[in-house]
């Protein structure tokens, strides 16, 4: 694809113009499918958390309520957005720009296959790290600029909240270095080629919970979303926002929400590899064959659970997701870390290759 | 022992796998939604929608302006006014009712000494201003004329019970 591109453009444009183009090219087949995903995932949790009520949720918009999410994406994009009075309009407005860029940023290193990678960077996880902490900005500086006490009180609470399971977060990946030996999410992906039984998720099972946990705190989902919290603080932070300036706060969050879904299906459950690689059923197509089918289907199954954690479960009391980022997760992940290195040392199935 | 079990409980998040279970089995569960506009749901004789004066069969009108209705209503929404007819008989000149201040209580139907006024089971109408929801006696005689088979055979099927 990258070849035909090149030798269409290659009479017309310089070198350097080819290939500028078609790196906006590729971010643009990441960023146009993520967008449409965005808008889909609201429908199915829409649906989801309906059926969970035993309702049936949105079905007039479309078939089956299929076009509901553009329909209000349409809305919000038309609406005026507001800036309240005495708040500080530059970084009122630049906010949410840098929430959503901080969200689409970090895809830049996810890889979809094995080949499917917009930059191969070597410390790809420190990358992701660092892009998505700075979207924790957006948050604060929306709560800040809004000169409103339920933005600022929302945006303190979730810049403590996710400054705190950052730290279990990160804790949980250095478990993943450690099995892997590499920062590049590829090669983390190919450490867990063979079996399904040599997925990380096994061996670091307690840093897969602890992963999965904190990236639901982390991305202030129920029921960490109490930077959110409508029934205290209205909305938290995006009290003040409105039209198209909200909806980024809402790509932002369900970006995110995808992302850390890629990448504890990257990290702990072998990303684009079948489940039944190295068993009878690995010659079927499709099924036997590792391909970004096989992530879709993984961060799927992530999402679906994003979802379900909001149906069930009552909004954590703020002392209550900071005993359990404190107390309870980093204790946890440096008693598994010392597990991991010393079954890494006795060189044991998983490990043997490490 | 029991803080030991607490701890295990909490540590292995049972509880949470649970509530989990409970909301996985009612996403699968049969979805009580009522389609409205196409399904509704079931409606009592006794509901209690938009008001109607009624008539005798005979064309005369039922109200003898006692003014129980307007002394009972809670929201004071019901506004009479009477005078003596040609025939000797009481009759109202003026039976208002304000439907942004009813609050569909029901005593008015309860305390009309003739069945004249009463709540029917309409609850879809619509006003565009203040005064499309300010019905005046011809309003009322008007919904009564339309709907009296209706309003007639549900005050017969709860007439054991009044």
């Amino acid at each position: 694809m990258t070849e035909f591109i090149h030798s269409l453009l290659a009479p017309y444009l310089p070198e350097w113009l080819i290939a500028v183009t078609i790196i906006l090219l590729k971010i643009v087949a990441i960023i146009g499918p993520l967008i449409v995903a965005v808008a889909l995932l609201t429908l199915l949790e829409r649906k989801v958390i309906g059926y969970m009520h035993v309702r049936i949720g949105p079905n007039r918009v479309g078939p089956r309520g299929l076009l509901q999410p553009f329909a209000d994406t349409f809305k919000l994009l038309l609406k005026e957005i507001v800036v309240p009075g005495g708040a500080d309009k530059l970084l009122f407005l630049i906010a949410p720009v840098v929430s959503v860029a901080a969200a689409f940023a970090a895809w830049a290193v996810v890889p979809f296959d094995a080949e499917m990678v917009l930059a191969d960077v070597n410390a790809g996880l420190l990358y992701i790290l660092a892009i998505t902490s700075m979207g924790v900005y957006g948050v604060i500086i929306a709560g800040w600029a809004s000169n409103s006490k339920y933005a600022f009180l929302g945006a303190m609470r979730s810049a403590a909240q996710i400054v705190s399971y950052e730290i279990a977060m990160g804790f949980a990946l250095v478990g993943v270095l450690m099995a892997a030996g590499s920062l590049n999410l590829g090669e983390i992906v190919n450490a867990q080629d063979g079996n399904a039984a040599r997925w990380f998720m096994w061996p670091l099972l307690p840093l897969f919970v602890i992963y999965f946990i904190s990236a639901v705190a982390e991305t202030n989902r129920a029921p960490f979303d109490v930077a959110e919290g409508e029934s205290e603080i209205v909305a938290g932070f995006h009290v003040e926002y409105s039209g198209a300036a909200f909806a980024c706060f809402f790509l932002a969050e369900y970006a995110n929400m995808m992302l850390v879904s890629l990448l504890a299906a990257v990290m702990f459950m072998g990303g684009w590899l079948s489940p039944f690689q190295g068993t009878a059923l690995e010659a079927l197509p499709f099924i036997g064959q590792g391909s970004f089918l096989w992530l879709f289907a993984k961060v799927f199954f992530f999402l679906i659970l994003f979802l379900w954690f909001r149906a069930t479960f009552p909004r954590y009391r703020y002392d209550q997701i900071m005993r359990l980022g404190w107390k309870v997760f980093i204790p946890i992940t440096i008693v598994w870390l010392v597990v991991v290195g010393l079954w890494i040392m006795a060189g044991v199935f998983p490990f043997e290759r490490v | 022992m029991s803080a030991f079990v607490r701890f295990i409980k909490s540590l292995f998040l049972l509880e949470l796998l649970g509530g989990m279970w409970v909301t996985g089995r009612y996403f699968f569960g049969r979805k009580i939604t009522v389609q409205y506009p196409e399904e509704r749901a079931p409606q009592s004789p006794r509901f209690r929608g938009l008001h109607a004066q009624r008539r005798y069969p005979n064309g005369e009108e039922r109200c003898i302006a006692c003014k129980l209705c307007e002394v009972v209503c809670p929201a004071m929404a019901i506004t009479i006014e009477s005078a003596e007819r040609a025939d000797g008989t009481r009759r109202t000149t003026r039976y208002d009712i304000d439907l942004t201040k009813c609050i569909y209580c029901g005593f008015c139907e309860e305390s009309c000494p003739v069945d004249s006024i009463v709540e029917t089971r309409i609850y879809e109408y619509h006003g565009e201003s203040r005064s499309d929801l300010y019905m005046t006696k011809e309003k009322l005689l008007a919904v009564g004329d339309k709907y009296e088979q209706q309003i007639a055979a549900d005050r017969e099927a709860q007439a054991r019970y009044r």
